[in-house]
């Protein structure tokens, strides 16, 4: 089925270590699904494997975006086809403004002999750093270099707005935010729901999702999806604690 | 000028002759000089200070000085010199003779500034040149060459600042080589008297891509109490110069030199750098940014020379290595007895583009006081798999997240040119030298 990511029957290993375990899930474009799940469960493997990174083997198994197979294909395609992971440990990138970095960015996605609007391009720029928060000497600064925590996930959620993706892939956005920021970013994603854009918020802990609040939680274990409910399974789980998951799972 | 091989007591006899006019100390110094290169041997591999360089095959006598050249090449390095678009005072010089010059403004020369070439300054300003002329000496390997430079040099950039005043523009010197086989010996001396500051520029071209040709330049700047010195050299000879060049700097109370070299041309091209913090408070920071391609080898040796306290000296060498390049870094920080409380950083970083490209770090340290902070290291490496897989995610094209990254490894450096136009000129130059 097109306009949805369809992960189907995945098993990944890293070293030889499976990492992800028939994993299978789906993101239609207009939900927010939430992927909850104790540290090591393969969160971030996930993620990583949807965007391209090399050093994971896929084994077996499908990711369609749109119907169309991305297994085998460049980061940077992938990129271009529409998936964004906002990734939990941004990188710095010495000597390479946040403003060329989108700039190129956003010009790889252009036809080739296309012009590219400056002025619309810094006016947009603007409009969504005032959205974040974003002090607009940031533009001058090179990528996450000696940015906060906070900074450098605002800056994750600056280049998400800009590159308008069909899909976000957020992993674990919300570590090492404090309140505010937590909020600031958030609202961000928030203002980018909409009925053409899937997201996968990838979290720890329950409460992010006091934020954005999701239309599906699953929850991971060993893996793979072990649960899956709406935003109330993040609660108990908040409430119950993972080993509740895993207890359950020892009973089945 | 006489016209002739380099090696050869003829010319040194018949340059002598030419040069009358100056002042007896200087001739002097020239003959003495002229006698040291003859009596030094050629730097050879195993010498420690030649560590790691290939060897020095070439025949000074392959080199001459050349005449003066005709108006339409004059014409077209002055046209060519344009790394600033606005009207900035400037000193072109054409193999060996100045063939253009757009002097200071009226209100600096009212100061007492000086901008002049070389020779003029022998003539007019002798006795100030006496102080500072062929004095701050530099022993890191190049002797024979620096002997040769004072023994024949009659051009490059004399700056000198008075007490208490602020040269707020750059000011600019061009070295031309325009024909083959030409030896060119550009000299630059810098003297900011108490609480002065000017920034000085200079730029080495060849006119011809390919003709051989042969610089020596040396350099000395002198930063008196709280004065501030900036000198910036780009050396972008064509790749088959063979190029030295050896600049000594002594740094006083409080004052602040900041030297910045970007390098591109050259066949080979040896870089030595030598600072001398020699009294307390003085602040020194050496900035290089190289970028080898091709068989170039690029070698730079530095000296960092604390002999008072509570002195700084942050250098920074960043080398970009394609193809079958070679570089060589060599650094010492030396912290006298006296030396107490010095901060003294030295980093060398080198990124390898190609896996048949070579790149020699021997950083040093020899440390006599007890009470500094001090630090040296290197770093080689290639381009970070993860953040090009950061930056691939973004969309960007392979070939192009992997340029930007590179310009982002240079950005350290040339953001420290502080004038809009000539940063861009320089990045230009700098990138246009790339090709993934």
């Amino acid at each position: 089925m097109s306009n949805q990511i369809e992960i189907k029957n995945l098993n990944v290993s890293i070293a030889d270590k499976p990492i992800l375990k028939d994993f299978s899930l789906e993101l239609p474009r207009g939900e927010v699904h939430a992927l909850m799940g104790p540290n090591g469960t393969g969160k971030s493997t996930l993620a990583k494997v949807i965007a391209g990174h090399e050093d994971y083997e896929v084994e077996s198994g499908e990711i369609l975006v749109d119907g169309t197979n991305i297994l085998g294909m460049e980061p940077d395609e992938i990129g271009r086809l529409g998936v964004f992971l906002a990734f939990q440990y941004p990188m710095e990138i010495p000597g390479v403004t946040i403003a060329n970095f989108i700039r190129a960015a956003l010009q790889a996605r252009q036809e080739e002999g296309e012009n590219f609007d400056a002025p619309a391009y810094y006016r947009e720029l603007y409009d969504k750093m005032d959205l974040l928060k974003m002090d607009r000497k940031f533009t001058s600064r090179s990528i996450n270099e000696g940015f906060s925590g906070g900074e450098k996930k605002r800056c994750e959620i600056l280049q998400m707005a800009m590159l308008n993706p069909t899909y976000g892939i957020m992993d674990e956005t919300d570590s090492g935010l404090d309140i505010d920021a937590l909020k600031i970013v958030s609202n961000g994603v928030n203002l980018m729901r909409n009925e053409n854009r899937g997201i996968l918020v990838i979290t720890h802990y329950q409460r992010l999702l006091d934020y954005i609040i999701p239309d599906k939680v699953h929850v991971m274990w060993d893996g793979k999806i072990v649960k899956t409910g709406d935003k109330e399974l993040a609660k108990e789980l908040e409430a119950k604690g993972y080993n509740w998951v895993k207890n359950e799972l020892a009973v089945a | 000028m006489p016209i002739g091989p380099i090696g050869d007591n003829g010319l040194f006899d018949q340059f002598i002759a030419s040069h009358s006019g100056e002042n007896a100390w200087i001739e002097k110094r020239r003959k003495a000089a002229w006698n040291q290169f003859h009596e030094l041997p050629m730097p050879r591999k195993k010498d420690e200070s030649w560590r790691f360089a290939s060897r020095l095959a070439f025949e000074f006598n392959d080199f001459k000085l050349v005449e003066q050249p005709d108006a339409t090449t004059i014409g077209k390095v002055v046209e060519r010199s344009n790394l600033n678009s606005s009207a900035l005072a400037r000193l072109v010089f054409a193999d060996n003779y100045l063939v253009h010059e757009d002097p200071l403004s009226m209100d600096l020369q009212t100061k007492g500034v000086v901008f002049e070439s070389f020779d003029q300054a022998v003539q007019k300003h002798g006795g100030l040149l006496e102080q500072y002329l062929f004095r701050e000496e530099a022993h890191l390997g190049s002797e024979k060459f620096v002997a040769l430079n004072t023994a024949l040099s009659n051009c490059g950039g004399v700056v000198y600042v008075p007490k208490g005043v602020v040269v707020d523009q750059p000011l600019l010197v061009y070295h031309w080589a325009t024909k083959e086989n030409v030896a060119v010996f550009p000299h630059t001396l810098i003297i900011a008297e108490e609480g002065a500051s000017v920034n000085v520029i200079d730029v080495y071209q060849s006119l011809d891509s390919d003709a051989p040709a042969f610089c020596a330049a040396s350099g000395n700047i002198y930063a008196e109490a709280n004065a501030q010195v900036m000198r910036k050299c780009v050396q972008n000879w064509n790749q088959s110069t063979i190029s030295f060049q050896n600049d000594a700097t002594a740094v006083k109370k409080d004052g602040v030199t900041k030297t910045l070299a970007v390098n591109l041309g050259s066949k080979r091209a040896r870089f030595e750098n030598q600072v001398r913090m020699a009294e307390p408070g003085s602040h020194a920071t050496l900035y290089s940014l190289t970028v080898a391609q091709g068989d170039q080898e690029f070698d730079q040796r530095t000296y960092q020379s604390h002999d008072a306290p509570n002195a700084v000296s942050d250098l920074l060498y960043k080398n970009a290595l394609l193809d079958n390049s070679r570089t060589i870094f060599s650094g010492m920080i030396n912290v006298a007895k006296d030396a107490q409380h010095t901060d003294a950083y030295q980093t060398n970083r080198n990124l390898l583009l190609s896996p048949e490209a070579d790149a020699n770090s021997l950083p040093g340290l020899e440390i006599q006081a007890n009470d500094v902070k001090c630090s040296h290291g290197a770093t080689t490496g290639q381009l970070d798999p993860d953040e090009l897989f950061y930056m691939m995610q973004r969309g960007i094209h392979k070939r192009t997240a992997q340029q930007l990254m590179v310009f982002g490894f240079f950005e350290e450096v040339i953001e420290k040119f502080d004038n809009e136009e000539i940063k861009n000129n320089v990045r230009e130059l700098v990138q246009s030298k790339f090709h993934l």
